[in-house]
């Protein structure tokens, strides 16, 4: 690295040719960090371009009917707007789960909490995300819609599968990628801001909610876009949980279909290869690596810019 | 509530503060909130684990050997887990085997002998864009190339190598901050000694970081063997009736198995996915538990 002190100068001008060997092979195990980037990008065009020789790219974005063919060469409809409108529910009904929740938790463990405490809370946290998806699916089957949904709203008005069991498993999954984030960005917040409020005679919540929120924003900003991210890239507790009825609704207690959840269900049925089906896939897959990908670089993007910032 | 290190301000300015009785009674009103949006996670934490063992607890004991001995059956008292366990483990130890020393040989290239200039920028930064790819698209990829382009099928081989190249950029980031924890002046008393830049890193920044670059491994390795949708993209089978002899052989996994024991209808079968369920919780948690031991006990404090 170009600020480590010149080390160099006092080896071997040239490494040795065993050397220049090994160094061969660790560039080559970097290189396929690239080689699965190309792989990913590769085998979602492929199949994506098949895909848009049978249906065209406008229709493909603007329909508001999915319903694949069931056979070989069917027709079938495939606009994905149901698919992008159940995204967006369990996106957005997530994030009204996650966002307070994940926010709190990193303003109670940067400014508040004890170090006995936030010595508890974190690896609790670090448990939390590290429940696998299938298990959190299965809760939100089996505890959130008949136990929690159903004794609040009514037997009749909320469906066995339904978005708001999904989205409260989801948001309960992005609370830990919120929570570390934003936790990070506040405790980079230099002491020097907080002493000064105090020394105007601000309280803990003063300072909490008017500086180091405020300083904290763009981290924050980025933990959210981050958990949406997660969210819209959740497979498991969407499919088990919130139905596979592609359809254009904002009622929550319905079943409706993520992008996720269709390649989920198209895999587990006997969509044979080269068919439309089968390669609606990977158009399918290209819209969520796509849309994630934008929000994992902005995400970054703000993050590095914040570290800047303060040190 | 106690201040954090660091935070506190002087409690004398603090007293000095003029305060009404609405300020005092929104400020802890407010730690009120924060704290309840804090603990609501844990209670959500603490009812999902309640949820499943209470729903899988009598039927992982009332006969555990027979449901970790069985395989797969129509009649839920008979379901077993056999094929999903052993399936899980041989996908676990060909995944280690696959991604630790690329993903270490990434890590030291990068830190150690990688130019800085605009390409390594690029693969840095493409590197944690991979980490935020969805798994299920990583599914994709594994049923586009492993499966079908280079004709493994569904099998343990393609299987492994999914998880693989799904843990590989959480792997070279945890191997690097590791690296990066090594004091320079560990290499520079390397070459003191008449070191070259490869023998300093084998013998002195490696062994450091190993134990750091374990930790990151294992707790990658635990997050890929509880992962359901790319096993279930490449198209590996739930009912099977054989273990592996052979990479090319089929292999289901224990998430395959929840999966679907929780997609069918009886009772009798969410009680054998809350059951699985708390064998995989186990597993995981033990992985974990490895991962804090070797971060505990082996590495070295500068």
């Amino acid at each position: 690295m170009a600020t480590k002190p010149q080390a160099l100068s006092i080896t071997r001008r040239k490494a040795r040719t065993g050397e220049r060997v090994i160094i061969n092979a660790l560039f080559v195990c970097t290189v396929l960090s690239i080689a699965v980037t190309v792989g990913i990008v590769a085998v979602l065009l492929f199949d994506a371009v098949e895909f848009f020789q049978e249906v065209d790219l406008f229709g493909f974005l603007t329909g508001t009917v999915w319903a694949p063919g069931a056979g070989a060469g069917e027709g079938g409809q495939y606009g994905v707007l149901p698919l992008l409108n159940g995204t967006a529910m369990i996106a957005i009904g997530s994030l009204v789960v996650g966002l307070p929740l994940g926010v709190s938790t990193a303003i109670y463990l940067s400014e508040y909490a004890s170090d006995r405490v936030r010595g508890y809370l974190k690896p609790t946290l670090e448990v939390l995300a590290g429940i696998p998806t299938v298990v959190v699916g299965y809760f939100a089957l089996q505890f959130i819609t008949p136990d929690l949904l159903r004794p609040i709203f009514g037997r009749d008005n909320v469906f066995i599968f339904n978005a708001a069991a999904g989205s409260i498993a989801v948001g309960l999954m992005i609370v830990p990628i919120i929570a570390s984030i934003s936790e990070d960005a506040m405790r980079a917040v230099p002491s020097s801001l907080r002493e000064a409020a105090y020394g105007l005679g601000s309280t803990k919540r003063q300072v909490s909610l008017r500086v180091v929120v405020p300083a904290a924003l763009s981290g924050i900003t980025a933990s959210v876009i981050l958990g949406v991210s997660r969210a819209v890239g959740e497979t498991m507790a969407v499919t088990i949980a919130a139905g596979n009825t592609p359809k254009i609704t904002w009622n929550f207690f319905e079943s409706i279909q993520t992008l996720t959840a269709s390649i989920a269900q198209t895999v587990q049925g006997e969509a044979a290869t080269g068919t439309v089906r089968y390669n609606a896939l990977f158009a399918l897959g290209m819209t969520l690596f796509l849309i994630t990908l934008v929000m994992n670089i902005i995400s970054g993007r703000i993050v590095r810019r914040y570290r800047q910032v303060y040190e | 509530m106690t201040a954090a290190a660091g935070t506190a301000a002087p409690s004398a300015l603090r007293r000095g503060a003029t305060r009404t009785g609405v300020v005092v009674l929104v400020d802890v009103a407010f730690a009120g909130l924060l704290f309840v949006g804090t603990i609501v996670a844990v209670i959500a934490l603490a009812t999902l684990i309640w949820t499943i063992l209470d729903a899988g607890w009598a039927r992982l004991v009332s006969d555990p050997a027979a449901f970790l001995a069985n395989y797969v059956s129509r009649i839920p008292a008979n379901a077993g887990i056999k094929a999903g366990l052993v399936g899980s483990a041989y996908l676990m130890v060909l995944t280690a085997l696959l991604c630790f020393p690329v993903g270490v040989g990434a890590a030291v290239y990068l830190e150690e002998f990688a130019p800085r200039n605009r390409l390594t920028n690029f693969v840095e930064s493409n590197i944690s864009n991979l980490a935020g790819v969805p798994s299920v698209v990583y599914g994709l990829l594994g049923l586009g190339i492993f499966a079908r382009f280079l004709r493994m099928g569904p099998s343990l081989l393609a299987g492994a190598l999914t998880l693989a190249v799904m843990s590989l950029p959480v792997i070279i980031v945890a191997g690097r901050e590791a690296i990066r924890a090594v004091p320079e002046e560990i290499r520079l008393g390397a070459y003191a000694l008449g070191a070259t830049k490869w023998q300093a890193v084998r013998s002195q920044v490696l062994p450091a970081a190993l134990p750091g670059t374990l930790t990151g491994t294992i707790l990658a390795l635990s997050r890929a063997i509880g992962e359901t949708a790319p096993l279930l993209v490449i198209g590996l089978p739930i009912v099977i009736f054989t273990l592996p002899n052979d990479l090319r052989d089929p292999v289901s996994a224990l998430p395959l198995l929840i999966f679907n024991w929780t997609s069918r209808p009886q009772p009798a079968f969410a009680e054998a996915a809350a059951a699985a369920s708390i064998v995989l919780l186990a597993l995981l948690l033990a992985m974990n538990a490895v991962a804090i031991f070797i971060r505990n006990r082996y590495t070295i404090r500068w």
